[in-house]
């Protein structure tokens, strides 16, 4: 049974939490509207919130200076890429390790969750010289070998644990009954394991879209995706806060809707199974 | 009941993944610690020579380093502070219920999946600006003065941004971590006919402990190393206010190219993060027990 909240206490509540809210999005909100007015209306004090002139111009004009496709195409091709790559090595240990566990499981999970705490910046050199003598600084293969293999431990810890939450009593059912490998993996197997393979796709797709370390020191144009395309920006060349608002939302609207759809799973993947 | 079929099979399967990441640890720190007894400067290159611990000694004894390290556990240790302290809340008033709930924590979450150097030159440029920014509007409209953020208090400007970055993630898990809080505990509680306070205190803060650790563990993680929001800021300027060691490392090794130097950074940071993680190690493995 539900406790019994007055009115008026739900009306209060709904009141801070919206503000709540609101502030805290506000500097998202605040990017999305500036990118829709005019460079002299973005400065203009008091700022204009909804009552200005609504254009598109700044779109145009971003995609025209700095080739926004480019290096969303670039975004797209270094987070799935590295993502589905690090799936292809990860599925099988982390099925292995929820289904055959040995004595030896937990040490060497431990051991791969050790290995994400190392700091980039404390590699930074080597890998540098390594792919500046490999040819590998601003290529894509190059990156996604790299994004790979630093998100290659949380993608093996999130498999394990929803792995870990299939009840192996059906599998052991289904060989009564005598269905085939083929037939178990397909029809027994992969409906149980596809709502955790796909979380840790979208989980991951994301956490790599925003990684800003290597992608700022390894790339420079080829390569670069969106992170790069908006430090870009960085450079005062003049104040263009429209053109910025309409580079930084475009670089950031298709993986909010993505963050969003994945939010049930963030607590679970970034904690290690450690909350839930 | 794992047979020997089964188990060679196990280890087949998670060789690849134990190979990879081995090397991807061992080679660059190998490299690392090779580089870090070497005088090296790439615009230099051919005259490499071993010079022994002379880089550390020189590293250490920078007083940029000292700085640099200050700054990191000033921006570190307030990040923590904050997301902590108002991630409780957060989550504490989002737990209630009220007309809106999904939204407004869909509100409270879009940060986190804002990439860092868009967050940095937002807030730099359209919030924090000393003339046309939202918070300079605010100030000269209540009738302060406007604070001119990256001059006069270029710290507290990264740290504002970043905290808002992370302050999402504690709160998620803070609430998740309550809404597991058991409901008959609470109906127990309110039959009791205890006040909200104590009940904050002696119930759900111990009950939140377990979470707080893993929220202060895992972030100190990702915090050690904040890159992007100096880098697009200030650039760890005025002077070193704003350089933290990641920055410090960045600045000797791909501005400075000496790579000895660079590389003794890079090994400091690493002993210092792994002091972090072998705390959180430990937490996570014995969650995994259970």
């Amino acid at each position: 049974m539900a406790r019994r909240v007055s009115p008026a206490r739900i009306a209060l509540t709904t009141v801070v939490a919206w503000v709540v809210g609101f502030v805290i999005f506000f500097p998202i909100l605040w990017t999305v509207l500036t990118s829709f007015k005019t460079e002299l209306e973005a400065f203009s004090i008091p700022p204009k919130f909804l009552f200005f002139h609504w254009t598109l111009e700044n779109y145009r004009l971003v995609q025209e200076r700095s080739d926004y496709f480019a290096h969303a195409w670039n975004s797209v091709v270094l987070s799935f890429g590295s993502v589905l790559l690090a799936m292809l090595i990860a599925v099988p240990a982390a099925w292995a390790m929820a289904f055959a566990p040995t004595e030896r499981t937990r040490g060497t999970l431990l051991w791969m969750l050790s290995t994400k705490m190392m700091p980039s910046v404390g590699v930074l050199v080597p890998i540098y010289l390594i792919y500046r003598d490999l040819g590998l600084l601003d290529s894509h293969i190059g990156l996604i070998a790299l994004l790979c293999l630093a998100n290659l431990p949380i993608v093996i810890w999130m498999l394990f644990t929803y792995f870990k939450e299939i009840p192996k009593g059906i599998l052991e059912a289904s060989r009564m009954d005598g269905i085939g490998t083929g037939r178990e993996i397909v029809f027994v197997l992969a409906p149980m394991a596809l709502p955790g393979i796909a979380s840790t796709l979208l989980l991951n797709v994301v956490l790599a879209w925003n990684e800003a370390f290597w992608t700022l020191n390894l790339t420079t144009s080829k390569a670069a995706p969106l992170t790069a395309f908006i430090a870009s920006y960085s450079s005062p060349e003049g104040l263009f806060w429209a053109k910025l608002s309409a580079a930084a939302t475009l670089a950031i609207a298709p993986i909010l809707v993505l963050g969003w759809l994945t939010q049930r799973q963030l607590v679970r993947g970034l904690t290690f199974g450690a909350v839930k | 009941m794992a047979t020997q079929h089964t188990r060679v099979l196990g280890r087949i399967l998670v060789a690849p993944s134990v190979i990879l990441l081995f090397a991807w640890m061992i080679v660059p720190l190998a490299l690392t610690i090779y580089f870090s007894t070497l005088r090296y400067n790439l615009l230099n290159p051919g005259v490499e020579q071993f010079v022994g611990a002379e880089n550390y000694i020189y590293f250490l004894s920078d007083p940029a380093f000292i700085g640099s390290l200050l700054n990191t556990l000033v921006l570190v240790g307030s990040v923590l502070a904050i997301t902590v302290v108002l991630g409780v809340l957060i989550a504490l008033l989002l737990d209630q219920m009220f007309v809106g709930r999904s939204i407004v924590r869909l509100m409270v979450i879009a940060p986190f999946f804002v990439m860092p150097t868009v967050s940095a030159l937002v807030w730099k440029n359209l919030l924090m600006h000393p003339v046309s920014g939202v918070f300079a509007w605010i100030a000269t409209s209540l009738g302060f003065r406007a604070i001119d953020w990256f001059a006069q208090v270029p710290m507290l400007a990264i740290i504002l941004i970043v905290a808002w970055q992370w302050l999402p993630f504690s709160t998620l898990v803070l609430l998740t971590a309550l809404q597991s809080l058991d409901s008959e505990e609470k109906e127990a509680a309110d039959m009791d006919g205890t006040r909200p306070i104590p009940f904050f205190f002696h119930i759900v803060l111990p009950h939140l402990a377990r979470a707080v650790t893993v929220v202060i563990l895992i972030q100190t993680i990702f915090l050690l190393t904040v890159f992007a929001e100096i880098f697009v800021t200030t650039g760890g300027g005025p002077g070193i206010k704003t350089t933290n060691l990641a920055f410090l490392i960045y600045a000797q090794a791909l501005l400075q190219y000496d790579v000895g130097g660079a590389s003794a950074g890079g090994i400091v940071a690493v002993v210092l993060a792994n002091i972090v993680a072998f705390f959180l190690v430990r937490l996570v493995g014995k969650n995994l027990e259970a």
